[in-house]
């Protein structure tokens, strides 16, 4: 296979100009082709930040200040807009966190995807209701000529996520990025949803970056784990080594703090405020060390 | 991974209680609607309905009483005013200047605010402050009296009264865009549609104006209604058409004098006005029950 599908290097980015407030700190990831990749850390860790980054939309004020993202070898930041959102939504796809408000209240979810089958793929009006119908059926939703005549409330949040998921690897896409996308649903339709990524990933052969904090997940479905600490990444390995045998201490101090079937609720513990005052300390030396990476 | 899992588990919600697509017409909107085509139905058959001319003066048979009292005259089914004209046909082609006033003012008006609204709320930065604060200094005029000011110094006439009607009330669809806006593209779906590639014209325009229609259709109707009030004020003090021209607040200004002799002349044409704007709000709040996806559920 060649390089990687995604290639992230030494991205920093920071929010505010005069006195720039750090949220990536230097974070480097290389995702192979249909590889999926578990992207772990606690909330504000930055992992959304990143894939903010890859789709070009970071929150207002934030912006990326060193560091190049590169999907399929090609800088995505130096392309043309035109070129870039052409790669958007069919190259590289995007799993929301929160079906629920993610597909627009009034029109049809038929319509919706024939949108983005229009733009992506080109299709007429006739290939884009049968293709509709087709990734519905795909997605698993029964009746698919019926789901495509509704909007989106008369749905639940388990269907929309199916239908987001349909839409995400509409156009085969080489990269799919989930971001917590069983974190707004019910546990019971957790599995399935994960399920579905997990089959259309590899039928497609799509890498996906997985956002998540839930370990339970990344054991399941991702061959490698990046963990993610105050916007620096703190250890990277293939899953089964890295939960059985995690380098970095907080690593280890996260794995403690997961609570698990096979041992005691006792075994619990949580993270140690010194391990963290360190892992900060580390970052802000770092930031005080290289001023000039977040201008 | 663990076995595929039953397909369509969480499935559609209950097949059996099928929303097939079929819109509930909402009681008001049929109430509006059936007052505003009576009031469109006056201004474009005018001529047709009208007994008489509504010009035409009888100086033998004035402030007649309507026909159904004593000393009515039957031929003039709501009396005559101060003049001999007939009531009743001056009521029916007042709705003319009326109706133009509401659709093409309102329509204006909604054009401009909307389009200044979706820049500000959208593109937010200096177009936002620019926009706003120059929503701020508007608002702090009395609306009515800027109008009267504005067709005033830009002469009296139908287009006078448009123009004064459209540069006061553009703020209205202004603010009320704006503020939706802003709301609009916090949602997640605006994001998912930016990720497919869309470009922030057709984000704007095919993600999130649709989501705005619902409350402009309402805002207009609304709009149609304060113009029509507007247009009043503005002929109750001569501002408007000339005062050949049979108008609703020319009619009131007129019933004003003789209010004491003929108050029906007066009341009249304020029933008009209150059944049209009463009208065209019933309208818009029922096409937006009626027709609003998210509302309707």
């Amino acid at each position: 296979m060649s390089g990687p599908v995604l290639d992230i290097s030494d991205l920093h980015v920071a929010l505010g100009g005069r006195s720039p407030r750090p949220l990536l700190r230097g974070v480097s990831l290389a995702i192979a082709p249909g590889e999926v990749r578990g992207l772990v850390g606690e909330s504000g860790a930055g992992k959304s930040m990143i894939a903010r980054a890859v789709f070009g939309m970071l929150p207002g004020g934030a912006r990326i200040t060193r560091g190049r993202i590169a999907f399929a070898g090609r800088d995505l930041g130096t392309m043309p807009v035109a070129e870039r959102r052409a790669l958007l939504g069919a190259q590289i796809a995007l799993i929301p966190q929160d079906p629920m408000t993610s597909l627009n209240p009034v029109k049809r979810i038929g319509d919706q995807i024939g949108t983005l089958l229009r733009l992506k793929l080109g299709l007429d009006r006739t290939a884009r209701r049968e293709t509709a119908v087709a990734l519905l059926a795909d997605v698993a939703i029964r009746d698919p000529r019926r789901v495509v005549e509704l909007y989106p409330h008369e749905l639940s949040g388990g269907m929309r996520q199916r239908i987001l998921i349909a839409m995400a690897f509409a156009a085969s896409p080489r990269l799919v990025i989930a971001d917590e996308p069983t974190t707004a649903l019910d546990v019971t339709v957790q599995r399935q949803i994960l399920r579905l990524i997990h089959d259309l990933q590899h039928r497609l052969g799509s890498a996906v970056l997985f956002v998540t904090h839930n370990f339970g997940l990344v054991a399941k479905l991702c061959q490698r784990v990046t963990v993610l600490y105050a916007g620096r990444v703190v250890e990277e390995g293939a899953t089964a080594a890295l939960l059985a045998e995690p380098r970095a201490a907080y690593t280890r101090a996260l794995l403690a703090a997961t609570p698990r079937l096979d041992r005691p609720a006792e075994a619990l513990a949580p993270l140690p405020r010194t391990l963290t005052d360190t892992l900060v300390a580390e970052a802000r030396a770092y930031d005080a060390a290289n001023p000039a990476a977040y201008r | 991974m663990p076995e595929i899992v039953a397909a369509g588990a969480g499935g559609p919600t209950r097949p059996d209680e099928r929303r097939r697509e079929r819109v509930r017409i909402d009681a008001r909107a049929v109430a509006g609607g059936v007052i505003v085509f009576i009031v469109l139905a006056a201004a474009l058959l005018a001529p047709w309905l009208a007994p008489h001319d509504p010009l035409e003066q009888d100086l033998l048979s004035t402030q007649l009483p309507p026909s159904w009292t004593d000393g009515g005259d039957p031929t003039f089914f709501f009396g005559t005013d101060s003049l001999g004209r007939d009531i009743l046909s001056r009521l029916i082609y007042a709705a003319q200047i009326a109706v133009i006033v509401a659709l093409v003012a309102a329509t204006l008006a909604c054009l401009i605010g909307t389009l200044l609204g979706l820049a500000a709320g959208f593109l937010r930065g200096w177009v936002d402050q620019l926009v706003s604060r120059l929503i701020d200094v508007w608002m702090s005029f009395p609306p009515v009296l800027l109008s009267i000011v504005l067709a005033a110094v830009v002469g009296a006439g139908l287009g006078s009264v448009i123009l004064a009607i459209v540069v006061v009330d553009w703020t209205r669809f202004a603010r009320v865009v704006r503020s939706e806006v802003m709301l609009q593209r916090q949602l997640d779906y605006v994001a998912a549609a930016r990720v497919t590639g869309m470009s922030r014209g057709a984000t704007l325009f095919r993600e999130i104006l649709p989501n705005v229609l619902p409350l402009l259709g309402t805002l207009l109707t609304a709009e149609m209604g304060i113009a029509v009030i507007v247009e009043a004020i503005l002929s109750f003090v001569g501002l408007s058409v000339s005062t050949d021209t049979p108008t609703w607040g020319g009619m009131i200004a007129e019933g004003r004098q003789a209010i004491y002799q003929i108050p029906w002349l007066l009341a009249l044409p304020i029933g008009a006005i209150i059944a049209t704007v009463l009208g065209f709000n019933l309208l818009g709040d029922g096409l937006r029950a009626s027709f609003d996806p998210v509302q309707r559920r």
